[in-house]
């Protein structure tokens, strides 16, 4: 569904991806590791189109989409949710939903039932529906956020480091939720530092190094081979 | 040295009028300002378009309201394409070359307008010319109602921004451009959008000004001059902030006239804009810092 070819990303000229390939199937839970700074967020931000690749081919669903703007992709399924969460602080959380939900071809009975599925998921969005996103807690805020991706009912969500300076509730609260939009057959690609949640939630991974992929394998096959994470990660 | 109070209530009044009409030009600027970091140096060069524009139409229509609103229109696809050729290419490069390509716009807007119409000032004339008396003055009743229409206009932005769709996509952009192209909201539509809007808001201005100083081709400068000023008291980016600033610095200028000539009292604003760029550089009015 989602495949990277030999991807090539620059900041200015920084040379940050050098030639990273992966593939996530529909509804797949992918994992990508590694230490800071191998990539791993550059990654995400091209599939995104927050980065333009200088070489390389992104192609999702059989079409190629390198260089399509932001708001083109998230309208053809792909949702990012980013390592700082980045709600819209002076927004209301519903309006912070709302952000998502007017596309092309949605219908008000529309719009209502994917605010009510997403209220049921999480129901104290619904009860802060009129306070602003800024006033969340840090945990909080990481619901909306995924709960802002939802709205643009995606084909695949890229979660960026979801779990990061979360307290253990919260963590196992993440790791539900992932399992949730699994079973709604939602593909995730999900960058973490958390090793161990990431190998429980995902069936797959990915390990990057110094801005290429290193190493496939499926996640069952990492957790019983301690050597590999070992090598890569130091972990 | 006493000041007669019927002389503070009568500058009081022009404060309040001159401030609103200010806070309509400022209140373009800062939403250009917040939503694409563009320091749009030819937004009073769109005041001056409009004013000219309205003139015409008038003179062609005898009507204020129909010339009012062919400025805003004519002024708003102007400023759409005006935002798409030159300030879309240059998104997110140094501020520098923004602030270089606004001003060159503004040079040539005015040049424009001194070859179509002329150097000499061409007076719109007031839709409504009753007078009522303000203490020992015959108050022209255009002049209040003049502030009542950029007041209403103003109203009118802010519950656009409010509610409905296109707030929701104004105010998401405005807070984080890229996480609001990540969500689907078309941001380049977005900036165009806006831009076009703080120019119709120009024009009208300009439209509303005509009767009260004319219109002439270098008008615009002074309205940028004053519409920054504005804009960095009230906080660059705060709406709210600017509209409060327009009238303060309105109100103080009106009674610093009382005390030296008009032309003198205008060092009152430039005052006020040191003293908020030394003592609280993010504006007087900012709510909370993000």
């Amino acid at each position: 569904m989602l495949r990277l070819d030999d991807i090539h990303t620059y900041y200015g000229k920084s040379h940050i991806l050098h030639g990273v390939s992966l593939e996530v199937g529909p509804g797949e839970v992918v994992g990508l590791l590694g230490r800071n700074g191998v990539g791993k967020s550059t990654t995400l931000k091209t599939i995104a189109g927050l980065v333009r690749p200088a070489q390389g081919r992104v192609s999702f669903e059989g079409r190629e989409v390198a260089g399509l703007p932001p708001y083109r992709l998230a309208h053809l399924g792909i949702a990012w949710v980013p390592e700082d969460r980045r709600v819209f602080k002076l927004l209301t959380v519903a309006e912070n939903l709302r952000t998502g939900l007017d596309r092309a071809g949605m219908t008000e009975a529309r719009r209502n039932e994917l605010l009510d599925k997403v209220y049921r998921f999480f129901p104290f969005l619904a009860e802060r529906r009129r306070q602003a996103g800024g006033t969340l807690s840090g945990g909080e805020q990481q619901m909306l956020a995924i709960a802002r991706a939802m709205m643009l009912e995606p084909r695949i969500i890229l979660l960026d480091e979801p779990t990061e300076g979360l307290m253990p509730r919260m963590v196992s609260q993440i790791r539900e939720i992932i399992e949730r939009l699994h079973e709604e057959k939602v593909a995730i690609l999900l960058v973490e530092q958390n090793v161990p949640l990431t190998l429980e939630a995902t069936s797959r991974c990915y390990i990057m190094e110094k801005g290429v992929v290193q190493h496939e394998a499926p996640s069952r096959d990492l957790k019983a081979n301690h050597d590999i994470v070992r090598q890569y990660l130091g972990v | 040295m006493g000041i007669p109070f019927d002389q503070i209530a009568i500058q009081t009044v022009n404060g309040l009028v001159n401030g609103l009409i200010l806070a309509l030009v400022a209140s373009g600027l800062t939403l250009i300002f917040g939503i694409m970091d563009v320091v749009n140096f030819a937004h009073g060069d769109l005041v001056m378009l409009g004013g000219f524009v309205g003139a015409v139409t008038v003179a062609s229509t005898g009507n204020f309201w129909i010339a009012m609103l062919t400025a805003a229109l004519t002024i708003a696809v102007f400023g759409a394409l005006l935002q798409m050729t030159t300030l879309r290419p240059l998104l997110g490069r140094d501020p520098l070359t923004t602030i270089l390509a606004t001003f060159g716009i503004s040079l040539v807007l005015q040049k424009y307008a001194l070859w179509q119409w002329g150097p000499s000032a061409r007076r719109i004339p007031e839709p409504i010319t009753g007078q009522f008396a303000l203490f020992y003055l015959q108050y022209p009743w255009y002049r209040v109602l003049g502030a009542f229409l950029s007041a209403a206009i103003i109203g009118a932005l802010y519950l656009f921004l409010k509610y409905g769709k296109y707030g929701i996509w104004i105010r998401a952009t405005t807070q984080d451009r890229i996480m609001a192209g990540a969500m689907g909201i078309p941001v380049p539509l977005v900036h165009t959008t806006v831009f076009a809007i703080g120019a119709a808001m120009a024009a009208a201005s300009g439209v509303l000004f005509g009767p009260l100083g004319g219109v002439t081709q270098t008008m615009g400068f002074d309205f940028t001059l004053r519409a920054f000023i504005v804009v960095v008291v009230g906080g660059m980016g705060n709406l709210g902030g600017s509209i409060l600033a327009a009238i303060l610095i309105s109100l103080l200028e009106a009674y610093a006239s009382l005390i030296v000539s008009p032309a003198q009292a205008v060092i009152v604003s430039f005052v006020a804009l040191i003293m908020t760029l030394l003592l609280r550089p993010t504006g007087l009015f900012v709510p909370t810092p993000r």
